[in-house]
């Protein structure tokens, strides 16, 4: 199934399929090692909504709904 | 950039310690500043230090870096983290796939750290020759490098090493990195004919041009994680577990944040409680000291005014100010250098961002506001975390809005005389702290607000894309975080107090004895704003001593009781009742005591961080901007309650 990382449920493993992100963010998410075939897991919930934080590649990073839902992944 | 020397084995190592990265492509300004050190400045050797328990995410850094540099060492920091986490790294073999030195350390154990000397030692001297393995890009991106750089060979001022990464920034078109690139080489990259036929052709032979950034960076990301495959054994998969248990509990939904305001809440109580007795010793020997001063000032027969102005105005504020702001300095600053450590305050934003992205701001606002708490001047400074240029400056704008050390002692008093009033002990402090915690929670509600009028006025703007690392849990180190509250923090903030109190302390000496018919032009100052400070609820000392506590905001408790006492230098805070007693005396009553704590947290920021934000945003109208925002909103509050009160009362 293919989908945006906003909507990968928590705890769920999800492949990175395409970064649609543009500017310094998408060169953020690529230093980070967001490329395309990379694992990557929603672990928790911000408790003020609307930022979700991810496991990847060995690191806890987070994103807000807006800038995850740029990205394609499947699972 | 921090510099350190190091003498081992007869020779002198001059460290430069450049901005922790993660990457040298991006934009952001430590990145630009660290990679243009590595390029220009041509150091003899570059060590970069990786975390053990990351280190994938850290091996891209390394490739980077190996473009641009061949003398690198590898130091695999965090061996005894990684143990922990039974992580096991073959460092030979890392070291025989990079093609550089690889050092184990343990940064606590000095012998690993000699270790490190020694090869850092061999390849300056050139006893190691570093082969960096550098990643190796697809074919026709291979091929577009050796067409570009062979052009640039013609500019003889460009070391042959650079000639490889120059020719990939060419074909990428970066043009913040080619800028700096012309600048030290004093070449022409960008707006070069020749050079621009060249990279045509280049591009040409390339099939996804749009994607080449992204194939670049996917090179380097794939690379390191082939290396990490080969290199470490991870015996227990689930090595993060602990630490997703911790966030489990700190970020959830319903203990997140009154976990988060029980952590504030613990260490203002224990910096108000721990603060006390250290404070009235610093008094008493300060004191001590000025009768001494003062016979020695009499038997040198020195002239009375001379001695009234230098012991009675100067030092006194100046030892008023170390006896007030050190101890609560000394304890605040190292219990949040230890959360620091801790890495919990990327969780505190992590917590928060909701609410900061309804104002259009980021979570990692909240992180320079608890930086405020110990120091608004750091918390300014602070506010460099944050990427976006507009939220920063709102950070910056509203970082005033939560009280400092210099002013949780005055609320702490207030609170203890009006709030707490009669409780004794335990009780008392806590229903103290409970009232600071209120005081504190409304300056970020009105931080939070202001930020959302300006992003809806002048600083229009949409929140921004974000990215928040939070890093793994780590035991901090005591030692370490005593140094660093300590000396980089309270005593360098202390060092600035007394810089600006000494002279401070000589102009109130001069308006509180200087006076015409026989009033001090303090006290007409106060009578001329009394009829306004009454709209606020406060009276014109005050409001007075507040325009004079702007050097330092500690003095102004002092300079109140100055004014009611009818004398020229500061008075002794001894003890809290008779303080109440000299106020209340003096006409104060609750609304007095509730407003001024309101105007305490909520006006202009105090002298030296009026500098820092006129230096952090170059701008005049930016820091006039940051005096008036945080005093229109405490005029208004206080007039607020003023109104309020004169109904029900």
């Amino acid at each position: 199934m293919e989908n945006t990382l906003n909507n990968l449920p928590l705890n769920h493993k999800g492949v990175i399929k395409s970064l649609n992100n543009t500017g310094t963010i998408r060169r953020r998410l690529l230093d980070l090692g967001l490329v395309k075939g990379t694992i990557i897991v929603p672990v928790l919930v911000s408790p003020s909504k609307g930022l979700r934080a991810f496991l990847v590649r060995g690191t806890l990073i987070a994103l807000r709904d807006e800038d995850s839902s740029n990205i394609k992944v499947s699972f | 950039m921090l510099l350190g020397h190091s003498y081992y084995k007869n020779n002198d190592f001059l460290f430069v310690d450049i901005p922790g990265t993660y990457s040298i492509m991006s934009y952001s300004e430590e990145e630009e500043i660290a990679r243009n050190y590595i390029c220009f400045e041509k150091p003899d050797a570059t060590v970069i230090v990786l975390d053990a328990t990351c280190l994938e995410r850290n091996l891209n850094l390394v490739f980077q870096i190996m473009e641009i540099t061949d003398n690198i060492v590898v130091c695999v920091n965090l061996l005894d983290e990684a143990k922990k986490k039974k992580i096991k790294i073959d460092l030979d073999k890392l070291s025989k796939k990079l093609g550089v030195p690889v050092v184990g350390t343990i940064a606590r154990k000095k012998k690993t750290l000699n270790n490190l000397l020694d090869t850092i030692l061999e390849v300056c001297e050139g006893k190691i020759k570093p082969k960096p393995k550098t990643v190796t890009y697809p074919k026709e991106i291979e091929d577009a490098i050796l067409l570009i750089s062979d052009k640039l060979k013609d500019y003889k001022v460009i070391p042959p090493k650079l000639l490889r990464w120059i020719s990939l920034k060419v074909l990428d078109g970066d043009e913040k990195i080619l800028k700096s690139i012309e600048k030290a080489f004093n070449i022409s990259l960008i707006d070069n004919v020749n050079l621009e036929i060249v990279k045509v052709k280049a591009l040409n032979t390339i099939k996804n041009q749009e994607n080449l950034k992204d194939t670049i960076v996917s090179s380097i990301v794939n690379k390191a994680e082939n290396i990490c495959k080969d290199v470490c054994t991870y015996e227990n998969t689930n090595y993060s577990k602990r630490d997703r248990k911790i966030d489990k509990i700190l970020t959830s939904k319903v203990f997140g944040i009154p976990i988060m305001l029980l952590f504030l809440g613990i260490i203002f109580w224990i910096t108000i409680v721990g603060a006390n007795y250290p404070s009235e010793i610093l008094f008493s020997f300060f004191k001590w000291i000025q009768e001494k001063l003062i016979l020695f000032a009499n038997y040198i027969n020195c002239p009375a005014w001379l001695s009234d102005m230098l012991i009675n105005g100067v030092y006194q504020t100046l030892t008023w100010i170390i006896s007030v702001m050190l101890p609560p300095m000394a304890i605040f600053f190292p219990l949040f250098t230890f959360l620091e450590d801790l890495g919990y305050l990327p969780r505190i934003a992590f917590n928060v961002d909701g609410l900061f992205k309804k104002c259009s701001c980021t979570g990692k606002q909240m992180i320079t506001m608890c930086m405020g708490f110990g120091c608004n001047s750091a918390g300014v400074t602070g506010c460099r975390i944050i990427n976006s240029p507009r939220e920063k400056l709102i950070a910056i704008l509203t970082n005033n809005f939560v009280p400092c050390n210099g002013r949780f002692p005055f609320l702490i008093s207030i609170a203890t005389i009006f709030i707490a009033g009669s409780m004794q002990g335990f009780g008392a402090s806590i229903v103290s702290t409970l009232s600071v915690i209120l005081v504190i929670l409304l300056g970020i509600f009105c931080a939070l607000l202001v930020s959302k009028i300006l992003s809806k006025t002048i600083l229009k703007g949409m929140p921004s894309s974000f990215v928040l690392e939070l890093p793994p849990y780590r035991k901090p180190q005591l030692g370490k975080i005593l140094i660093r509250s300590i000396f980089d923090r309270t005593l360098f903030v202390l060092g600035r107090a007394i810089s600006v109190a000494a002279p401070a302390g000589f102009v109130i000496w001069l308006f509180a004895s200087i006076g015409i018919n026989g009033e001090s032009l303090l006290s007409i100052i106060a009578n001329f704003l009394d009829p306004f400070a009454n709209l606020l609820g406060l009276d014109g000392y005050i409001l007075t001593a507040f325009i004079f506590g702007i050097p330092a905001n500690e003095i102004v408790l002092p300079i109140i009781l100055m004014c009611y006492l009818g004398g020229n230098s500061l008075v002794n805070m001894e003890d809290t009742f008779s303080i109440g007693q000299i106020l209340i005396q003096n006409g104060w009553t609750i609304l007095t005591a509730i407003n001024v704590m309101i105007f305490t947290c909520l006006h202009f920021p105090c002298a030296t961080t009026l500098l820092t934000i006129k230096k952090e945003t170059g701008s005049l109208k930016w820091t006039i901007i940051s005096f008036l925002l945080p005093t229109i909103c405490g005029i208004i509050l206080c007039m607020f309650t003023t109104f309020v009160y004169n109904i029900f009362v």
